[in-house]
């Protein structure tokens, strides 16, 4: 029996909740001086505190505390005024120090929400806390199938990565978002996303781990009001990916739950390569942390003066700027929700600045800049093709100098040369034709050189005159105006309009 | 001694949970020695009750002290070869630990 997405939906409510675990950007790691640089050697960039050295003492990186305060004003948390670190003793070789320093039941940030907006419905999500931790060390699986844990004969650790700043943001459950709850997790991970970047306090790569996803999932039969059993999904490495791990998760449930069985509250693991979930195994059989105050820092209490210092400092966020962009384009919802979906909602506000027209700036980013973005599978920001690029080119259409057409081949010059606009103008020539004796003249050598289709057009088939069209273009090498080039050929051979 | 009417502070039971917890293979007979050892040390923690007041909060520091922060700067780390020589075992250059888990899934 296979279920429909529409079948979970009529029977079952789905609520979902994310934990969210980003690295931090400082140059130093949470505890020690060791550097947090991606790609280094192994077990290069490790000390007597990252490595837990008996009498080795560590101290708190003030940057980071200031990136986890950012972070909690920006999802209008609420900012604790005295809070401690904890140990989280575990067995597990990723930890040297067989524990992390973690934040337990004082974290730094509480009680805040983001909003995020999918086709033009706001939800709410509330997030319960952010709290700082460090990360853990890297483990490659050896023996075994494909490099996983299971069935591997042993496995090797670099500590590199242990003890860089962590910051878990984790929301509280999600109700209420019935079909939509696979896209409003996506949409939360991408507000998110984008918060932490205009921060400036993560590079927020998912695909180098800098930003990951653990994702919970229940349903609860419709109007029951009870909430379901959750299970957590971890490995959710890309924003498509926790978009998929909800909807399968929802879809695996509800075949268990109709067929009278229980959801196991488990941890389970997102494949990339199917789409779907697989039971995992957490770390320790018992989660029996023992958690206590660390002894070896002292507490954190963040002086108000400086929490509103930083509250001040903090830079314009992606809603607000937004708001702002739509409120000065003068651009109406449906265009704003589609400029959002594609991502171009920034980039057509710096054309704007740039001083293009709202239109043609929205015409483009969503047209042919899209379309070569998908092509080359990136972000149309990530594209290569500046906002002041753009709104060059709509001054030369706008002044005569470029065709449309022209335009689009001078995008394509940019994209493979990495030059800009008036550079790629000028090395190829791209200048449209508007000397009316010349396109006379091509046209007149056109009409010459295929008679058939002359007389075709004389005869009342305008259709015909695209073949001469073609050919001036061929003998203007692109540089011509195709509107203007087919009226005085269709003024020359009476067939037209 | 602790009074043998109040009941234990630790369990023998949780006793042989936290040598578990902690990898440690502990036979009956220390089950039943570290059990009464643990319960006297506990006992006279305890004591701290009695002189604590309400208007007492609990610490876990010995100093008051709050925010003491690091600048964000990086400082040498140790050499690989220093960090590897104390591992017990080694391959490329990354520290090569026993199977972590022991039963199939
Ligand atoms: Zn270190």
């Amino acid at each position: 029996m296979t279920l429909t997405y529409e079948d979970v939906l009529g029977r079952y409510e789905p609520v979902f909740g994310l934990e969210t675990h980003v690295e931090l950007g400082t140059e130093s790691k949470m505890f020690c001086g060791c550097s947090t640089r991606f790609g280094a050697e192994p077990n290069t960039q490790t000390c007597p505190v990252c490595l837990g050295l008996p009498g080795a003492m560590p101290a708190v990186n003030a940057r980071a505390v200031e990136d986890t305060i950012k972070i909690g004003l920006a999802l209008n948390c609420s900012i604790a005024p005295w809070c401690r670190f904890a140990r989280k003793n575990y067995f597990y070789p990723d930890m040297p120090k067989n524990f992390q320093t973690s934040q337990y039941d004082e974290p730094l940030c509480v009680d805040g929400y983001l909003d995020v907006d999918v086709d033009g419905q706001n939800y709410r999500v509330g997030i319960e806390r952010v709290h700082m931790e460090e990360d853990t060390g890297k483990n490659t699986h050896v023996g075994g199938a494909t490099g996983r844990i299971h069935g591997a004969e042993y496995s090797l650790v670099d500590y590199n990565r242990a003890g860089i700043p962590l910051i878990e943001i984790v929301t509280r459950p999600v109700p209420g978002t019935g079909a939509r709850a696979p896209e409003v997790a996506r949409a939360y991970v991408t507000a998110l996303r984008d918060i932490l970047r205009t921060l400036g306090v993560s590079d927020v790569r998912m695909e180098q781990g800098s930003l990951r996803c653990d994702v919970n999932t229940s349903l609860s039969p419709v109007g029951s009001g009870a909430w379901g059993t959750r299970t957590e999904t971890k490995n959710v490495n890309s924003l498509r990916s926790v978009e998929r791990a909800v909807r399968s998760e929802m879809l695996r449930q509800a075949e268990l739950l109709d067929a009278g069985e229980r959801v196991r509250q488990e941890t389970r693991h997102f494949s990339e390569v199917s789409g779907d979930t697989r039971p995992g195994r957490s770390k320790e059989e018992a989660t029996d942390y023992r958690y206590f105050p660390e002894p070896d820092l002292v507490p954190v209490a963040p002086d108000p003066a400086w929490v509103e210092q930083i509250r001040a400092a903090l830079p314009e966020l992606p809603a607000a700027r937004r708001a702002r962009l739509r409120e000065s384009l003068g651009v109406s919802a449906e265009d704003m929700v589609q400029m959002s979906n594609a991502g171009v909602v920034d980039l057509v506000g710096e054309t704007v600045e740039a001083g293009a027209p709202v239109d043609e700036a929205r015409n483009w980013w969503l047209g042919y800049l899209t379309q070569k973005a998908n092509e080359r599978e990136v972000d149309a920001a990530d594209l290569g093709v500046a906002p002041g690029d753009v709104a060059r080119l709509v001054a030369l259409v706008a002044d005569g100098t470029l065709s449309v057409a022209l335009a689009r081949q001078a995008v394509d010059a940019v994209l493979e040369t990495g030059h800009d606009v008036d550079a790629v103008v000028a090395e190829r020539g791209l200048r449209k034709v508007s000397d009316t004796s010349a396109l006379e003249r091509a046209a007149d050598e056109a009409i010459a050189a295929d008679p058939d289709a002359a007389d075709k057009v004389r005869g009342g088939k305008a259709a015909a005159v695209g073949a001469l069209v073609g050919a001036v273009m061929k003998a203007t090498r692109g540089q011509a105006d195709a509107a203007a080039v087919k009226q005085i050929l269709l003024d020359k051979l009476g067939g037209g309009v | 001694m602790p009074d043998p009417i109040v009941p234990p502070r630790i369990s023998r039971a949780e006793v042989a949970h936290l040598a578990h917890l902690a990898r440690l293979a502990v036979t009956d007979d220390e089950l039943d020695l570290f059990a009464r050892q643990l319960d006297i040390i506990l006992t006279s923690v305890a004591r701290v009750a009695d002189v604590a007041a309400a208007d007492i909060p609990p610490t876990s520091h010995a100093v008051a002290m709050t925010n003491v922060f690091r600048p964000d700067r990086t400082r040498p780390s140790l050499p690989r070869e220093a960090v590897l020589a104390g591992a017990p075992a080694v391959e490329d250059d990354k520290f090569r630990v026993p199977r972590i888990l022991s039963d199939e899934a």
